[in-house]
C-alpha cells in the first residue's frame, strides 16, 4: 500500500488491523477487544464446545450481564426464569472458558457500551467488538468498533479475528455551535433525519467539524452510538485531547509511559488532508433544534416546534401506506404539533444517553420541578459508576425529590428484555436509540429525544420545547 | 455444519414493507433462548399474531400455501436495527432459505451467510415484480440459482443477480468461517507477535484491575 496516500481515520484503523488480504479482498481483521454479553453469546459458546475449540485471547475479551437485569434490588435474583438461565449460561461459560467477567453485583457492572469507555477498556485506534449493534459507541474514542451476530462471536472467540472487507468512507461534518438546550442527541437525529436510516449502508461514517469537535466524550459517544441507526457500519470520531484526557487513569488503560507511547501513536491517527471520502454531508449545528420522533423509525423525526407529517403529501404510494401504518400505531393525527402529544412514561438511561453527563442534564431540568401527575418517570443509570457518580453528586435527590424513579443500571427500557416494560398503548417520551413497533413492549409507542428534553416532557407531561424552560447547567 | 445452498425452487412470499427491523422480525422478548432453534413460531410475531396471540388473518405467512413459503420478497433496508443472528434463526426456524430485496442492513446481511440463507439483492421494479409472482400462490414458484446466479420467475425469465463470490463459494459448499480462517493461524500468530512488540502498551484484561 502506498504510503503517500492520503488516508482517513477509518483507513489507518483499518490497515494497521489486516492480518492477511485474500485473493477476492477480503480481509482477516484483526481484534483488539472483544465484549460480550448474554443475549448474543450462549451460541457462540456452544458452538466453541461443540467443535473442542478454546478461546484464543481471554485477555482481549470481557464479559458483563446488561440486557436481561432487573433494575431494582439485585441481591434479590433474577426472578424471571429465561432471563436467569440466559445469566447463569453466561456465568457458566465465562467460567469454563476463563473470560474476564463483571459480576452482576459488582460496582463496574452496567452497559456493556457504558462500561467498555468507562473502564478503559475501550481504547483509541483499536477494533472493538460486540455481539450488539450499538457497538457503534466505541468509535468515539476513534476506535474502529462494530456490531456483530452470534457466528462472528464464536469466530473472534476462536481465531481473535473476522473474515471483512473494507467499508467505504463517509464524512458527517457539523460546523457551527449547538444552541442553548441542544445536544449531541439533537445532532445525530438531525442527522438521521437527513440521511435515513440507509443513509450509511456499507459505510463507516466520521464525524467532524466544530460542534463535533467542541462535544465532551459523553456527547461523541450519543452520537457515535446511533450511528446504527442511520445504517453505517460504523462512527468514528478523531481522538484529540479531550480523548487522551479521558483516557488517562480509567482502571484498564494503559499508565505512565505506556500511556505516553500510545498517545504518539494515537495522534497520527486523525485523517491526512486530501483524505477522500466516498460520500459527503455538511450541516450546521446552528440549524439543529431539540429534535423528537413521531414514528416507528428513528428516521422519521422533526424539530419539537414541529408538528406529525401528513402522508396524504407523500407521493410514492408504499411510502405514504408505512407513513399511515406508524401513524396508526403511534396513535397520532397528520399536522397534530409535537408540543400537544401527551406522554406516560419517561426513560431516562441506555447505552445511547445514560453516562454521568445525561444524568447532570436531566437533574438540571428536574430541580425544584415535579413529574406531572399520571407520568411514571424513570432514570436508569448506565453503570454501577455512573450510579455512584451520580448520588456523590446528590443527583438521585434532585430526581426522587422530583418524583423520578432511581434504579439500577442496565438495559432497562430501552429494549423489553427485562422486567422495566411499557404496557401496550402507553406513550414514552425515551432518550433510548430505537422506535421501533414494540420495542419497549409490546404496544407501545416510543419518542426518542435527548435526556433534557425527556426531563422537560416529564414535568411538563407532554412533549415540550427545553428552551422554553429555565434550568441551571449541573456541575 | 452449515446447510448447502444451491438451488432452491420453492413458494416466495410478498412483504411489500421497506425498512423491516429485526425487532419486526423476531422481537426482542424472545432473545431470552440459549439455542439457535425454535424461533420459526415466534418469526414476525407482532405482524403476525394480535395481542391474544391468535393469527391474524392478513398476514401473509398465516394463508395457505405462505404457510410453506421458503423464499420472501421484500423491500428496501431489509433487517435494520440490531445485530441479533436470533433473526435469521427465525426465518431458518420457519423455513425460509432466501430474502430477495432491493438492499440490506450490513449485519443482517453478514448473519445470513453465516446460516446458509442466500440475501438476494435486486432493484426495486424488479422485487415488485417477483411480488406480483409470488401473489400468484403455490402455482408460481420462484427458483433461485445461487451456482448460476439468476432467478427464475414463473414464465421462465431469468433475472441475473450479483453476489460476493467468496461468500458464495461457502454457500455452495456449505462451510464455516472459522474453519477458513483457521488455515490462515500461522499468519494470526505473526501478527500477534509483531504486535505485541509495535504496541507493548496495550493492556492484557484480567479480573481484576
Amino acid at each position: 500500500m502506498s504510503e503517500s496516500r492520503p488516508r482517513t481515520l477509518f483507513d489507518k484503523v483499518w490497515d494497521s488491523h489486516v492480518v492477511e488480504t485474500l485473493p477476492d479482498g477480503t480481509c482477516i481483521l484483526y481484534i483488539d477487544r472483544h465484549l460480550v454479553h448474554e443475549v448474543t453469546s450462549p451460541q457462540a459458546f456452544e458452538g466453541l464446545r461443540m467443535a473442542g475449540r478454546k478461546v484464543r485471547r481471554p485477555d482481549a475479551t470481557i464479559a458483563v450481564v446488561d440486557h436481561n437485569v432487573p433494575t431494582t434490588d439485585r441481591r434479590l435474583g433474577i426472578a424471571e426464569p429465561e432471563s436467569r438461565l440466559q445469566v447463569e449460561t453466561l456465568e457458566h461459560n465465562v467460567a469454563e472458558f476463563g473470560v474476564p467477567y463483571v459480576p452482576l453485583l459488582s460496582a463496574r457492572q452496567g452497559i456493556v457500551h457504558i462500561i467498555g469507555p468507562e473502564l478503559g477498556i475501550s481504547l483509541p485506534g483499536g477494533t472493538i467488538v460486540c455481539g450488539d449493534s450499538h457497538t457503534s459507541t466505541h468509535g468515539a474514542l476513534g476506535a474502529l468498533a462494530f456490531g456483530i451476530g452470534t457466528s462472528e462471536v464464536e469466530h473472534v472467540l476462536a481465531t481473535q479475528t473476522l473474515l471483512q472487507k473494507p467499508a467505504k468512507n463517509m464524512l458527517v461534518r457539523v460546523d457551527g455551535t449547538l444552541g442553548a438546550g441542544c445536544t449531541a442527541k439533537d445532532i445525530v437525529l438531525a442527522i438521521i433525519g437527513r440521511i435515513g436510516t440507509a443513509g450509511g449502508t456499507g459505510h463507516v461514517i466520521e464525524y467532524a467539524g466544530a460542534a463535533i469537535r467542541a462535544l465532551d466524550m459523553a456527547g461523541r459517544m450519543t452520537v457515535c452510538n446511533m450511528t446504527i441507526e442511520a445504517g453505517a457500519r460504523a462512527g468514528m470520531i478523531a481522538p484529540d485531547d479531550t480523548t487522551f484526557a479521558y483516557v488517562r487513569g480509567k482502571p484498564y488503560a494503559p499508565k505512565d509511559a505506556a500511556f505516553a507511547q500510545a498517545v504518539a501513536w494515537w495522534r497520527t491517527l486523525p485523517s491526512d488532508p486530501g483524505a477522500v471520502y466516498d460520500r459527503t454531508v455538511v450541516m450546521d449545528a446552528a440549524d439543529i433544534a431539540p429534535q423528537v420522533t413521531w414514528g416507528t423509525s428513528p428516521e422519521t423525526v422533526v424539530p419539537i416546534t414541529g408538528a406529525v407529517p401528513d402522508p396524504a403529501a407523500e407521493p410514492d404510494a408504499a411510502r405514504r401506506a408505512q407513513m399511515q401504518r406508524m401513524l396508526d400505531y403511534m396513535a397520532l393525527s397528520p399536522g397534530q404539533r409535537m408540543q400537544d402529544v401527551t406522554i406516560d412514561a419517561v426513560f431516562i438511561g441506555s447505552c445511547t444517553n445514560g453516562r454521568i453527563e445525561d444524568l447532570r442534564a436531566a437533574a438540571a431540568i428536574a430541580r425544584g420541578r415535579h413529574v406531572a401527575p399520571g407520568v411514571r418517570a424513570m432514570v436508569v443509570p448506565g453503570s454501577g459508576l455512573v450510579k455512584q457518580q451520580a448520588e456523590a453528586e446528590g443527583l438521585d435527590r434532585i430526581l426522587t425529590q422530583a418524583g423520578f424513579e432511581w434504579r439500577e443500571a442496565g438495559c432497562s427500557m430501552c429494549l423489553g428484555m427485562n422486567p422495566d416494560k411499557l404496557a401496550p398503548g402507553q406513550r414514552c417520551a425515551s432518550t433510548s436509540n430505537r422506535n421501533f413497533e414494540g420495542r419497549q413492549g409490546p404496544g407501545g409507542r416510543t419518542h426518542l429525544l435527548s435526556p433534557a428534553m425527556a426531563a422537560a416532557a416529564a414535568v411538563a407531561g407532554r412533549l415540550s420545547d427545553v428552551r422554553e424552560m429555565a434550568w441551571r447547567e449541573m456541575a | 455444519m452449515m446447510d448447502k445452498f444451491t438451488t432452491l425452487t420453492a413458494v416466495a412470499a410478498p412483504l411489500p414493507l421497506a425498512n423491516v427491523d429485526t425487532d419486526k422480525i423476531i422481537p426482542a422478548r424472545f432473545l431470552k433462548t440459549i439455542k439457535r432453534t425454535g424461533l420459526g413460531v415466534h418469526l414476525f410475531d407482532t405482524l403476525r399474531y394480535d395481542a391474544d396471540g391468535k393469527e391474524r388473518a392478513e398476514f401473509v405467512l398465516n394463508s395457505e400455501p405462505y404457510r410453506h413459503a421458503e423464499i420472501l420478497v421484500a423491500f428496501e433496508n431489509f433487517g435494520c436495527g440490531s445485530s441479533r443472528e436470533h433473526a435469521p434463526w427465525a426465518l431458518l426456524d420457519f423455513g425460509i432459505r432466501c430474502v430477495i430485496a432491493p438492499d440490506f442492513a450490513d449485519i443482517f446481511h453478514s448473519n445470513c451467510f453465516k446460516n446458509g440463507i442466500l440475501p438476494v439483492r435486486l432493484p426495486h421494479e424488479v422485487c415488485a415484480m417477483l411480488m406480483d409472482d409470488a401473489r400468484m400462490g403455490g402455482n408460481a414458484r420462484l427458483t433461485v440459482d445461487l451456482a448460476r446466479q439468476v432467478v427464475v420467475r414463473p414464465n421462465g425469465e431469468e433475472i441475473p443477480f450479483e453476489i460476493d463470490p467468496f461468500r458464495r463459494h461457502l454457500l455452495l459448499e456449505g462451510l464455516d468461517d472459522i474453519g477458513q480462517t483457521l488455515q490462515h493461524a500461522q499468519n494470526i500468530d505473526g501478527y500477534e507477535a509483531r504486535r505485541a512488540t509495535e504496541q507493548s502498551w496495550l493492556p492484557a484484561i484480567t479480573a481484576q484491575a
